[in-house]
């Protein structure tokens, strides 16, 4: 096992990084100053790619490797892997699925709240000292307020779960309307926006969904509306979103994902109806280990010819 | 509302004369409304000492309006011979001598269960900020971090699967505990009565919550058993992973052991909303990444200034109508 190549593309966790190079040869392509001649050097042996939602594996990167067999993601998303391309050379792919439905899915719900309720201004209210001139203003309670999401899947069902707690209305826009939920289905994004207050991204990514939330979707929302991010940054119309923000015609927003991480637009640095993350959705210590242990999981099944445990392709 | 059904119309200067103390934090955005059914006395605009304003103005006064902070003495109720009602935009009734109230025969009317949402939304908006870092992060990203250091650390810790130790499972602490079912969590709870209609785990005792509890999440009443009720012996209890939310009142908590605790690392972190000596908070929290900080905002939202009107005008109406009060506290 140990003349097996596995290629790390990014950094994204220590553990990880210890549980790979216990049991493969760990190459860790973001330490590379050269990575063209590293993969040419490299190339027989990189039997697998691990690569999460910053970087996976693209054609390019595929075509360089002709011994890959495998690339198994830190993450749900897939949208940094052209799948089609692993399709056509019967690689095969893995991600990390349910573990972190419950973590992003808390986010959303977090920031909702944070975003409502003004939690991080308030904060920054008390540690300033600025309590001591007066009281914060009235925020907009969320329980009760009607949230639609965006893609029904796990992540959407585990939102609409929590946020039925709240007593707050559930709508959803979807492919297809799901049977089973007593959930109000709108069949399309435009409509599901001017039928709520707060609207959550929770689709993955794929042609069809970049920009999804786009100018149109953003005015219907309104400036009593409020956006959640919990997918991907090109999910929203990133210079629309904050445009939209700066001339207050969009209430506020919540974003955990942005269009070219970790660049995060400026403009909105000031705005305190918006709160910004570092793409944090699935970072607690306990979801971290249980996405590197199916990673490791994946590898090794692959590796002893057993059925993979959470296969995309 | 069902209790203007019966109400007798008024012309202006036969509107029924009330008085306000304080005001209520929720009384001024109102105050248009209030002054279209009521007649309304407002003692602050007056240069006037109180009593003085009192014995000449309010000797006919039947209703008042009173903010959860001032102090409705026995000295201020003499000076109202003629007041059957007190209506407070508060919850709680520390402020007002219901002994004199009682003997009296003037009725109290409170803000009941009419803010739980407001405030039990805040407990959870607090409590998952502190464990996946969300006011942490949104500094982390604004100070323009993510770009020169990278991801940012320390990982936050998961919700689903811990264990939830409500203090007070009143109004609140049970909407709280409904929120953060869907979650995933455990909960439980101490409160000085066992309470027969909930599934939730009762503990006897404070120190058997905390040492059970992943998370404590203040919600009860201060009064002299509650006051420091959270202390070091508490804190240690909950350990070096635990998370105190606090939304009741500061004086539960004593707040030196708390930051003690905090800085030493013998608990995770804390969200909080009130503190012992508002608005001043110890510096010491101030400058810690594990601690959310809010000004006492529970209850302040638009929807819960709507609603105090609306419970507020509502028992005055009532009380002129000869209308059953909405929320009349009865005599215990």
């Amino acid at each position: 096992m140990d003349a097996i190549g596995v290629l790390m593309v990014c950094p994204m966790n220590t553990y990880l990084e210890q549980e790979l190079d216990k049991r493969f040869n760990l190459l860790r392509y973001w330490t590379q100053p050269r990575q063209h001649e590293f993969l040419t050097q490299h190339a027989e042996s990189i039997r697998a790619v691990v690569g999460n939602a910053s970087a996976g594996a693209d054609a390019k990167l595929i075509e360089s490797l002709p011994k890959l067999e495998i690339v198994s993601s830190f993450s749900v998303g897939m949208d940094k892997i052209d799948l089609n391309k692993c399709k056509e050379r019967g690689i095969r792919v893995t991600n990390t699925p349910d573990v972190l439905t419950d973590d992003v899915a808390d986010l959303a719900i977090g920031l909702m709240l944070a975003v409502l309720r003004r939690i991080c201004a308030c904060d920054k209210y008390v540690r300033s000292g600025g309590w001591k001139s007066g009281d914060f203003k009235l925020t907009t309670k969320f329980s009760g307020k009607t949230v639609g999401i965006i893609g029904l899947g796990r992540i959407g069902l585990a939102i609409a779960k929590r946020a039925e707690g709240f007593d707050c209305p559930i709508s959803y826009y979807s492919r297809s309307e799901k049977p089973n939920t007593n959930y109000k289905y709108h069949k399309s994004v435009v409509e599901l926006a001017s039928n709520c207050d707060i609207l959550v991204v929770a689709c993955a990514l794929t042609p069809e969904t970049t920009h999804i939330v786009n100018r149109e979707v953003i005015n219907a929302l309104g400036p009593k509306g409020v956006l959640i991010n919990i997918g991907r940054g090109p999910h929203v119309d990133e210079a629309e979103l904050v445009s939209a923000l700066v001339e207050g015609r969009l209430g506020g927003a919540g974003l955990d994902v942005f269009e070219k991480e970790p660049e995060v637009p400026e403009q909105l640095f000031d705005l305190d109806n918006v709160v910004l993350l570092p793409h944090v959705g699935s970072a607690t210590v306990e979801t971290r280990k249980a996405m590197a242990d199916l990673v490791v999981g994946n590898l090794e099944a692959h590796f002893a010819n057993k059925p993979l445990l959470t296969p995309v392709v | 509302m069902d209790a203007m059904a019966g109400k007798q119309s008024f012309e202006a200067d036969q509107l029924p004369q009330i008085i306000v103390f304080g005001p209520p934090t929720f009384y001024k955005s109102h105050d248009k409304e209030f002054s279209s059914k009521f007649r309304v006395l407002k003692p602050w605009q007056s240069q006037l000492p109180l009593p003085e304003f009192l014995t000449a103005q309010a000797k006919n006064i039947r209703a008042a309006l009173c903010s959860g902070v001032f102090k409705l003495t026995a000295s201020i109720l003499r000076h109202l011979p003629s007041l059957e009602l007190v209506v407070s935009g508060s919850v709680g009734l520390n402020h007002i001598d219901l002994l004199e109230c009682r003997r009296r025969g003037i009725a109290v009317a409170t803000a009941s269960t009419l803010y739980s949402g407001d405030v039990a939304e805040l407990a959870v908006g607090l409590l998952l900020d502190v464990l996946r870092k969300i006011s942490a992060g949104n500094r982390f990203v604004r100070n323009g971090l993510w770009l020169k250091q990278g991801d940012y650390y320390p990982l936050g810790s998961k919700l689903e699967g811990k264990q939830v130790g409500i203090v007070g499972l009143g109004s609140i602490g049970q909407e709280v505990a409904k929120r953060l079912e869907p979650f995933g969590c455990t909960i439980s709870y101490h409160s000085r009565n066992r309470k027969l209609s909930v599934s939730y785990k009762f503990q006897p005792n404070i120190h058997q919550l905390a040492t059970t509890s992943d998370i404590l999440i203040i919600c009860c009443a201060l009064n002299e058993e509650t006051r420091h009720m959270i202390n070091r012996d508490v804190l240690l209890a909950l350990g070096n992973e635990g998370v105190i939310v606090n939304v009741a009142r500061g004086a539960i908590i004593d707040e030196r052991e708390l930051v003690w605790c905090l800085e030493k690392g013998e608990i995770a972190g804390a969200g909080l909303d009130v503190f012992e000596n508002e608005p001043y908070v110890p510096q010491e929290l101030r400058v810690l990444d594990n601690v959310v900080l809010s000004p006492h905002v529970a209850v302040l939202t638009v929807e819960a200034s709507r609603d105090f009107y609306e419970l507020a005008s509502g028992n005055l109406e009532a009380f002129f109508s000869n209308q059953p009060l909405l929320s009349l506290v009865p005599n215990e």
